[in-house]
Protein backbone atom coordinates (compact mmCIF):
# COMPACT_ATOMS: atom_id res chain seq x y z
CA UNK A 1 0.00 0.00 0.00
CA UNK A 2 1.19 3.35 -1.14
CA UNK A 3 1.79 6.35 1.28
CA UNK A 4 -0.98 8.07 -0.10
CA UNK A 5 -3.53 5.20 0.00
CA UNK A 6 -2.30 5.41 3.54
CA UNK A 7 -2.88 8.81 4.18
CA UNK A 8 -6.00 8.35 2.29
CA UNK A 9 -7.43 5.92 4.73
CA UNK A 10 -6.38 7.83 7.80
CA UNK A 11 -8.35 10.90 5.93
CA UNK A 12 -11.61 8.34 6.32
CA UNK A 13 -11.35 6.85 10.01
CA UNK A 14 -10.50 10.90 11.04
CA UNK A 15 -13.60 11.85 9.13
CA UNK A 16 -15.28 8.75 11.07
CA UNK A 17 -13.69 9.82 14.56
CA UNK A 18 -14.14 13.43 14.52
CA UNK A 19 -17.74 13.97 12.86
CA UNK A 20 -19.23 10.62 14.95
CA UNK A 21 -17.57 11.89 17.78
CA UNK A 22 -18.51 14.88 17.93
CA UNK A 23 -22.47 14.04 17.23
CA UNK A 24 -22.40 11.77 19.49
CA UNK A 25 -21.57 14.52 21.71
CA UNK A 26 -22.98 17.19 21.01
CA UNK A 27 -26.74 15.80 19.24
CA UNK A 28 -28.00 14.72 22.33
CA UNK A 29 -27.28 18.47 23.58
CA UNK A 30 -30.55 19.54 21.61
CA UNK A 31 -32.88 22.11 22.85
CA UNK A 32 -36.34 20.57 23.70
CA UNK A 33 -39.61 22.28 23.19
CA UNK A 34 -40.72 24.59 20.24
CA UNK A 35 -39.07 23.35 17.13
CA UNK A 36 -39.05 26.98 15.72
CA UNK A 37 -37.24 28.82 18.70
CA UNK A 38 -34.31 31.02 18.93
CA UNK A 39 -32.35 28.35 20.50
CA UNK A 40 -32.69 25.77 18.30
CA UNK A 41 -31.12 28.16 15.26
CA UNK A 42 -28.05 29.06 18.13
CA UNK A 43 -27.70 25.09 18.66
CA UNK A 44 -26.88 24.47 15.22
CA UNK A 45 -24.91 27.70 14.22
CA UNK A 46 -22.46 26.37 17.13
CA UNK A 47 -22.59 23.14 16.54
CA UNK A 48 -21.42 23.75 13.02
CA UNK A 49 -18.79 26.85 13.60
CA UNK A 50 -17.23 24.55 16.54
CA UNK A 51 -17.55 21.60 14.20
CA UNK A 52 -15.51 23.50 11.75
CA UNK A 53 -12.59 24.54 14.28
CA UNK A 54 -12.65 20.51 16.35
CA UNK A 55 -12.09 19.69 12.23
CA UNK A 56 -9.38 21.68 11.83
CA UNK A 57 -7.27 20.76 15.13
CA UNK A 58 -8.20 16.94 14.82
CA UNK A 59 -6.88 16.69 11.28
CA UNK A 60 -3.74 18.59 12.17
CA UNK A 61 -3.57 16.21 14.71
CA UNK A 62 -4.05 13.12 12.90
CA UNK A 63 -1.81 14.49 10.05
CA UNK A 64 0.89 14.85 12.47
CA UNK A 65 0.78 11.72 14.65
CA UNK A 66 0.33 9.71 10.85
CA UNK A 67 3.31 11.09 9.21
CA UNK A 68 5.50 10.10 12.50
CA UNK A 69 3.83 6.99 12.70
CA UNK A 70 4.17 6.04 8.61
CA UNK A 71 8.14 7.06 8.67
CA UNK A 72 8.89 4.65 12.12
CA UNK A 73 6.40 1.94 10.96
CA UNK A 74 7.70 1.75 7.30
CA UNK A 75 10.91 3.99 6.86
CA UNK A 76 9.44 5.48 3.68
CA UNK A 77 10.03 8.69 3.35
CA UNK A 78 7.13 11.29 2.53
CA UNK A 79 6.73 12.27 -1.27
CA UNK A 80 8.18 15.95 -1.04
CA UNK A 81 5.97 16.97 -3.86
CA UNK A 82 2.18 16.32 -5.23
CA UNK A 83 2.43 15.83 -9.00
CA UNK A 84 -0.13 15.95 -11.83
CA UNK A 85 -1.61 12.97 -11.07
CA UNK A 86 -1.66 13.62 -7.46
CA UNK A 87 -3.58 16.57 -8.95
CA UNK A 88 -5.83 15.16 -11.07
CA UNK A 89 -6.89 12.12 -8.13
CA UNK A 90 -7.39 15.21 -5.75
CA UNK A 91 -9.76 17.31 -8.51
CA UNK A 92 -11.97 14.21 -9.25
CA UNK A 93 -12.21 13.27 -5.47
CA UNK A 94 -13.43 16.76 -4.87
CA UNK A 95 -15.83 16.53 -7.53
CA UNK A 96 -17.51 13.45 -6.53
CA UNK A 97 -17.27 14.87 -3.04
CA UNK A 98 -19.34 18.34 -4.07
CA UNK A 99 -21.81 16.27 -5.98
CA UNK A 100 -22.67 14.60 -2.41
CA UNK A 101 -22.68 18.08 -0.69
CA UNK A 102 -24.83 19.25 -3.64
CA UNK A 103 -27.23 16.26 -3.10
CA UNK A 104 -27.16 16.74 0.68
CA UNK A 105 -28.15 20.71 0.20
CA UNK A 106 -31.14 19.93 -2.05
CA UNK A 107 -32.67 17.37 0.46
CA UNK A 108 -32.62 19.91 3.57
CA UNK A 109 -34.37 22.85 0.89
CA UNK A 110 -36.51 20.03 0.45
CA UNK A 111 -37.25 19.22 3.84
CA UNK A 112 -38.09 22.76 4.27
CA UNK A 113 -40.36 22.77 1.92
CA UNK A 114 -42.23 19.79 3.31
CA UNK A 115 -42.90 21.64 6.17
CA UNK A 116 -40.07 19.77 8.13
CA UNK A 117 -38.58 21.46 11.38
CA UNK A 118 -35.37 23.62 10.65
CA UNK A 119 -33.47 21.21 12.80
CA UNK A 120 -34.15 18.44 10.13
CA UNK A 121 -32.47 20.84 7.41
CA UNK A 122 -29.53 21.27 9.64
CA UNK A 123 -29.39 17.44 9.95
CA UNK A 124 -29.62 16.92 6.03
CA UNK A 125 -27.02 19.74 5.40
CA UNK A 126 -24.59 18.05 8.48
CA UNK A 127 -25.40 14.60 6.82
CA UNK A 128 -24.44 16.19 3.49
CA UNK A 129 -21.07 17.64 4.72
CA UNK A 130 -20.13 14.49 5.96
CA UNK A 131 -20.65 12.18 3.45
CA UNK A 132 -18.79 14.83 1.07
CA UNK A 133 -15.89 14.53 3.12
CA UNK A 134 -16.26 10.68 3.04
CA UNK A 135 -16.90 10.17 -0.61
CA UNK A 136 -14.01 12.48 -1.70
CA UNK A 137 -11.76 10.52 0.85
CA UNK A 138 -12.88 7.27 -0.58
CA UNK A 139 -12.47 8.12 -3.99
CA UNK A 140 -9.10 9.33 -3.46
CA UNK A 141 -8.09 5.97 -2.31
CA UNK A 142 -9.65 3.96 -4.50
CA UNK A 143 -8.41 6.32 -7.18
CA UNK A 144 -4.65 5.81 -5.98
CA UNK A 145 -5.98 2.13 -5.72
CA UNK A 146 -7.09 0.92 -9.27
CA UNK A 147 -5.09 3.77 -10.81
CA UNK A 148 -5.81 6.91 -12.74
CA UNK B 1 -15.52 5.89 -30.72
CA UNK B 2 -13.33 3.46 -29.54
CA UNK B 3 -10.74 3.89 -26.71
CA UNK B 4 -7.60 4.23 -27.61
CA UNK B 5 -5.46 1.57 -25.00
CA UNK B 6 -1.56 3.70 -24.61
CA UNK B 7 1.35 1.40 -23.48
CA UNK B 8 4.62 1.95 -22.65
CA UNK B 9 8.31 0.83 -22.70
CA UNK B 10 9.25 2.68 -19.38
CA UNK B 11 10.43 -0.10 -17.32
CA UNK B 12 12.65 -1.51 -20.33
CA UNK B 13 14.00 1.93 -20.85
CA UNK B 14 14.97 2.29 -17.60
CA UNK B 15 16.92 -1.13 -17.17
CA UNK B 16 18.51 0.10 -20.85
CA UNK B 17 19.56 3.50 -18.96
CA UNK B 18 22.55 1.78 -16.59
CA UNK B 19 19.09 0.05 -14.69
CA UNK B 20 18.00 3.43 -13.49
CA UNK B 21 15.64 2.87 -10.49
CA UNK B 22 12.09 4.73 -10.15
CA UNK B 23 13.27 6.45 -7.82
CA UNK B 24 15.89 8.07 -9.73
CA UNK B 25 13.33 8.50 -12.96
CA UNK B 26 10.64 10.17 -11.13
CA UNK B 27 13.36 12.82 -9.55
CA UNK B 28 14.49 13.38 -13.07
CA UNK B 29 10.94 13.46 -14.13
CA UNK B 30 9.27 15.53 -11.29
CA UNK B 31 7.00 13.46 -10.08
CA UNK B 32 6.53 11.02 -7.25
CA UNK B 33 7.93 7.40 -7.36
CA UNK B 34 4.19 6.15 -6.77
CA UNK B 35 3.25 7.87 -10.36
CA UNK B 36 6.22 6.47 -12.00
CA UNK B 37 4.66 2.73 -10.81
CA UNK B 38 1.21 3.90 -12.24
CA UNK B 39 3.18 4.81 -15.78
CA UNK B 40 4.60 1.41 -16.27
CA UNK B 41 1.71 -0.48 -14.80
CA UNK B 42 -0.61 1.05 -17.27
CA UNK B 43 -2.86 2.69 -14.28
CA UNK B 44 -1.96 6.17 -15.96
CA UNK B 45 -1.34 7.92 -19.01
CA UNK B 46 0.65 11.01 -18.29
CA UNK B 47 0.36 14.21 -19.63
CA UNK B 48 1.96 15.20 -22.91
CA UNK B 49 4.01 17.34 -21.18
CA UNK B 50 5.36 14.15 -18.58
CA UNK B 51 5.35 11.95 -21.04
CA UNK B 52 7.68 14.03 -23.86
CA UNK B 53 9.92 14.26 -20.69
CA UNK B 54 10.61 11.05 -20.17
CA UNK B 55 11.13 10.72 -23.74
CA UNK B 56 14.02 13.91 -23.23
CA UNK B 57 15.15 11.98 -20.45
CA UNK B 58 15.75 8.71 -22.24
CA UNK B 59 16.81 10.76 -25.15
CA UNK B 60 14.34 8.35 -27.42
CA UNK B 61 11.65 9.63 -29.15
CA UNK B 62 8.34 9.93 -28.11
CA UNK B 63 6.69 7.05 -30.15
CA UNK B 64 9.81 5.05 -28.46
CA UNK B 65 8.33 5.97 -25.06
CA UNK B 66 4.64 5.27 -25.34
CA UNK B 67 2.90 3.71 -28.20
CA UNK B 68 -0.61 2.53 -29.38
CA UNK B 69 -1.83 -1.05 -28.66
CA UNK B 70 -3.92 -1.17 -31.51
CA UNK B 71 -3.38 1.72 -34.08
CA UNK B 72 -6.70 3.06 -35.22
CA UNK B 73 -8.14 2.17 -38.72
Amino acid sequence: MSYQERRALVAIFGTILISGGYAAYMLPRQPNGDAYSPEVFRFWGTYFLILIVVSIIVRIVISIAFSIINVIATREKEPGLTDERDHLIELRSNRYGLYIFALGFVAAMAALAMGNPPSTMFLLMLLGGIGSELVSDISEFIFYRRGF
Amino acid sequence: MEKLTISNNVRKLRFQHNEMTQQQLAEQAGVTRQTIVAIEQGKYTPSLELAFRLAVIFNVPLEEVFFLNKPPP
